[in-house]
């Protein structure tokens, strides 16, 4: 295959504009230059969009299957994901927890197809 | 950012860069995959180097990826993107006051470069920012090593699974090595009631909220959790406040 094979403008054109979006949306509040603060309770609060954003973009992946809360408990991802939460607790390793996880996780969906 | 000598020899840096080794298998996983999805997809291999390059940010990469392969409208596609990365949005009003000391490329740099997993790692390592310069210094010198390792470990990976794409089957599950990275990094940060409560409410708000479209789920889980968390936070102090 050519290195050049099949790449067109247009999708060279789209590849730009996505990335003008993710200066946009992750600088979006260091453009402006002027002094200002948040309130405190506004400042507190986020303190909680951390774990959120994680809860949020974690639980559905796990405990979610196509669009629906799983419908059955043989299903790889929580029992991956809950082997990984329990030696995370016992080891405070995040690495440990993946290849835990992952240990769990591959025989279940490999083998029997969960 | 990184290749910045007074961040690079700042020793916050390395500190940072130890702290996030742990997490570079997961992010990794995450990346090589992605790799794979996007020469599936059908995207060239110079497109898909230069998604990874540039664009740098997975959730929205995955899902431009169909709308791309489709013929989708450029404007449906860029939309698709800038909500998927909503989230972002929320995550630099919490940076502001940290970088708000930088001149403007330098912390829109800085903003460019930190993905999700660097602004919860360098956020739960640095609760408050600081007034003082030289902690100041140490907090740019460490959110440039932390992205350093992720930004790095992600387009290396991103790249072995742009040229392996045909050896690696996604049916592997391979990627899921990236959800449980972020399963550690949800457990480490649940130190607290209020906070396990939060991680909750965004669990529950996220699921229930799932099938609004370009993944509004995410950004409308963390302003419920925030809201309600905050509220709640009030609630117990004006009770505390009654009883004293």
């Amino acid at each position: 295959m050519s290195f050049f094979e099949g790449t067109d403008f247009w999708t060279l054109a789209v590849i730009a504009g996505l990335t003008g979006i993710t200066v946009l949306t992750r600088s979006f509040f260091f453009f402006s230059s002027e002094e200002w603060a948040l309130p405190d309770w506004a400042q507190r609060g986020l303190q909680y969009a951390p774990i959120a954003a994680m809860a949020a973009v974690v639980l559905p992946e796990v405990l979610m299957q196509q669009g629906q809360f799983l419908q059955t408990w043989m299903d790889a991802r929580w029992m991956g994901a809950a082997v990984g939460a329990a030696v995370y607790f016992w080891r405070r390793d995040v690495l440990l927890t993946i290849v835990a996880g992952m240990l769990a996780y591959l025989p279940l969906h490999l083998l029997l197809g969960w | 950012m990184f290749f910045k000598a007074e961040n690079y020899r700042h020793p916050a840096f390395m500190e940072a860069v130890r702290d996030l080794a742990p997490q570079a298998p997961g992010v990794a996983a995450w990346g090589l995959m992605t790799g794979v999805a996007m020469v599936n997809s059908g995207l060239s291999v110079v497109e898909s180097i230069a998604m990874t390059l540039f664009v740098y940010a997975g959730s929205s990469q995955l899902a431009a990826l169909p709308l791309i392969a489709a013929g989708a409208p450029a404007w449906i596609i860029l939309a698709t993107g800038f909500c998927v990365n909503l989230r972002f949005m929320v995550f630099s009003l919490h940076l502001r006051q940290y970088l708000m000391h930088l001149p403007r490329l330098e912390r829109m740099l800085h903003g460019y470069l930190t993905a999700d997993l660097s602004y919860v790692m360098f956020t739960r390592r640095f609760p408050n920012p600081s007034e003082a310069p030289e902690d100041q210094l140490t907090q740019a010198a460490s959110l440039a090593g932390n992205t350093l390792v992720v930004w790095g470990s992600w387009i290396v990976a991103s790249f072995f699974g742009i040229f392996l794409a045909k050896a690696i089957p996604t049916s592997w599950g391979l990627g899921f090595a990236g959800t449980l990275c972020l399963v550690g990094i949800l457990c480490s940060l649940a130190s607290t009631r209020m906070r396990i409560f939060a991680a909750g409410v965004a669990a529950v708000t996220a699921i229930a909220a799932y099938h609004l479209p370009l993944k509004l789920n995410i950004v409308i889980a963390i302003g419920v959790a925030v809201v309600l968390s905050m509220s709640l936070e009030r609630f117990q102090k004006m009770r505390e406040r009654q009883t004293a």
